[in-house]
């Protein structure tokens, strides 16, 4: 039996290559795949681990990759006896905000600029995508000084709220978004606006009752980017909030955990990691969506 | 009433004339079909009938109103689009709802005119699917339904059957008459395809080049085009152009057509003819089937003539033979048991009583 089998493939002409070639090409994208999770997964496991152990046992000479004394310490004692909560309460709220603020606004700039033609609106299209070149470390002490023009002149203290950053932040996402909305509703058939304007829709009618809900996975990329975007932002809250209760996560944790030069690993990789956590749960509640997303637009559905 | 009427319509865009200054009366209920080549500007004409493109000058009316400047939701029309156009998140419900839940219309009455309107389509139990589970025919049915429910003046058509294969094209085509002989809608359809546009107007409206060549019946326009333009585009396969001379003969007038080979001019058209005699610049028409194998008994204006036949195309009821009258290439219908041979010499019968004079500088039909 074993023999005819093997005769039976060696009579197997050559034209199986394709098949063959699949095969290594497969192997070769599970061995990178393989390598770059390892890759990318390292730090995020390190964090864990680091944040079980104990100060001793982090200044330990040992196996960095074992805990001898698993402990909680480090989740309890910076929930507990830190500002962490506040910081992350001001991450959320200003998350949130941010994300809201940046979907009206870019939402609606981009139906009006990949739709309505007007005077002007490839001009202003291509400046929107301009000003996401801009790189913030650039577009900071303009707004410092900004900030000190509308503390002059109409007496409010921009400085140093965490609410401030509510304002600032769309200077970075509003760009991107309605860039990527652009795009998206580019995609959408013209024919179906017309059908829309044909059937009485208005403008707005048009945009809320058949683009959103046919460019939903492009919103959801979009409102994905400006999350992360907002919640990792690390410059903006460094350069204009000072005080600790004014802190979101990012600079709360280098700022509060770092005293001197005595880090305080076990709590700022506790602290790292569950400030991770809202991104990833967002990530992996929209994930579908996302990936949809991303090739949404290649084809016209 | 729903009568259209376009005056002096003008369209440009930046320098370019789209449409150059056309008049069309539609009447009531009337089915009209735009047709012509691509660029010829009738699906612009048709956008600006539905309010998506404005005019560059002259008046639009329907219903006796001018409307050049009224949204496309107040003209009340309902056009179809070549790609359906359905909203891809509702379903067919919905997609044919959507125009009247706009206009607030009671949901009873909605409900009545949606399950009406897909009784009349044959689409009722396609009503709860989404548009991606429908098949082509099935889309292009939806966005008939659509139209239909909102029970408008006029409808648009904007070559709704270029998408479909062509089986289904056929199908549709009758549907499409069905539709229209039962709500009696007047219609405005844009067509590239001048079967189409023959199988389903009551007037065709041919166009080429921003200007209306000729309006008129189906079968006006293919017994009786007025322009070369018209002669060449009506009818599959297309019509036979030899360029002749015109010679005072004996009794009458004579068609010359090459050296040996002339033909005398029916005895009712020399009068008409008789002041381009000697004029250059003219084309014989001859339709295909108006040259055919000779038969036994010759019946007026008909003349046999002998031709080396270059190819022949087998059709199953009949048969396409190809020769050369000078540089012209000549087709004609024979019997497919007439035992045409390529390469060999058949007797060939022209029936003149059919023919057309054209001038060719003008491109005008004599």
């Amino acid at each position: 039996m074993a023999n005819v089998a093997i005769e039976a493939a060696a009579a197997r002409p050559a034209y199986g290559s394709m098949s063959k070639d699949r095969r290594w090409a497969l192997r070769w994208s599970y061995f990178f795949l393989v390598l770059f999770a390892i890759f990318f997964l390292m730090p995020p496991i390190y964090m864990l681990i680091t944040s079980l152990k104990t100060s001793q046992e982090i200044s330990a000479a040992g196996n960095p990759w074992w805990i001898y004394n698993p402990t909680l310490a480090n989740y309890i004692e910076l929930l507990t006896q830190n500002h962490y909560l506040t910081f992350f309460r001001n991450s959320a709220i200003v998350s949130v905000c941010v994300v809201a603020i940046t979907m009206l606004i870019s939402v609606i700039a981009a139906f009006a600029l990949a739709r309505m033609k007007f005077w002007g609106s490839a001009t202003l299209a291509t400046g929107v995508f301009l000003t996401y070149l801009i790189p913030e470390t650039l577009l900071f002490i303009p707004l410092f000084k900004m900030f000190a023009w509308v503390n002059e002149t109409f007496d409010i203290q921009l400085m140093n709220h965490w609410w401030t950053l509510i304002i600032l932040y769309p200077s970075l996402t509003v760009p991107f978004a309605t860039w990527i909305m652009i795009g998206y509703f580019a995609s959408i058939p013209k024919e179906l606006d017309e059908a829309a304007l044909i059937d009485g829709a208005t403008w707005m009618q048009t945009l809320t009752k058949i683009f959103i809900p046919v460019a939903l996975p492009g919103i959801i990329a979009a409102t994905i980017f400006t999350f992360t975007v907002s919640w990792a932002q690390f410059l903006y809250p460094l350069a204009f909030t000072t005080s600790t209760t004014e802190l979101v996560l990012p600079v709360g944790i280098i700022t509060t955990l770092i005293k001197g030069d005595v880090f305080n690993w076990g709590q700022i990789m506790t602290g790292a990691l569950l400030g991770a956590a809202p991104p990833l749960i967002i990530y992996a509640f929209l994930m579908d969506y996302y990936i949809a997303g991303l090739t949404a637009g290649a084809t016209k559905g | 009433m729903a009568q259209v009427t376009l005056r002096k319509i003008v369209k440009k865009y930046d320098e370019v004339l789209a449409v150059r200054g056309i008049d069309l009366d539609i009447v009531d209920k009337e089915f009209i079909v735009l047709v012509g080549p691509s660029g010829c500007g009738k699906s612009t004409t048709l956008r600006m009938i539905a309010g998506l493109e404005e005019i560059s000058g002259g008046d639009i009316a329907i219903g006796g109103h001018v409307v050049n400047d009224v949204p496309p939701k107040d003209r009340d029309i309902a056009m179809v689009f070549q790609n359906y156009a359905l909203y891809p998140h509702m379903n067919v419900y919905e997609n044919m709802s959507f125009g009247l839940k706009l206009k607030k219309t009671p949901k009873d009455e909605i409900d009545r005119r949606v399950k009406q309107a897909a009784q009349i389509l044959d689409i009722t139990e396609l009503l709860d699917r989404k548009p991606k589970q429908l098949s082509g025919g099935q889309r292009q049915r939806v966005a008939m339904g659509r139209a239909i429910v909102r029970d408008p003046k006029v409808f648009l058509f904007d070559e709704p059957l270029s998408n479909l294969d062509a089986k289904l094209r056929v199908q549709m085509r009758t549907e499409i008459k069905k539709v229209h002989q039962k709500v009696r809608t007047t219609t405005v359809y844009v067509t590239h395809d001048q079967i189409e546009a023959m199988t389903l107007a009551d007037r065709v409206v041919v166009m080429n080049a921003g200007l209306i060549e000729q309006v008129g019946t189906p079968n006006d326009l293919y017994h009786s085009p007025a322009t070369k333009f018209v002669a060449g585009f009506i009818g599959s396969p297309a019509m036979n152009f030899i360029p002749c001379q015109l010679e005072q003969a004996a009794g009458g007038l004579n068609l010359r057509l090459a050296d040996k080979l002339s033909f005398p001019v029916p005895a009712d058209r020399t009068a008409r003819y008789a002041s381009h005699v000697g004029k250059g610049n003219l084309v014989l028409g001859l339709r295909p089937e108006h040259i055919a194998e000779t038969r036994p008994h010759t019946e007026p204006n008909q003349h046999d003539f002998d031709m080396v036949i270059d190819v022949v195309e087998p059709m199953g009821m009949e048969t396409m033979v190809y020769f050369t009258i000078g540089a012209a290439e000549i087709c004609g219908r024979v019997n497919p048991n007439a035992g045409a041979v390529a390469t060999q010499s058949m007797k060939l019968r022209a029936d003149l009583s059919n023919m057309h004079l054209i001038d060719d500088g003008t491109g005008k039909v004599l």
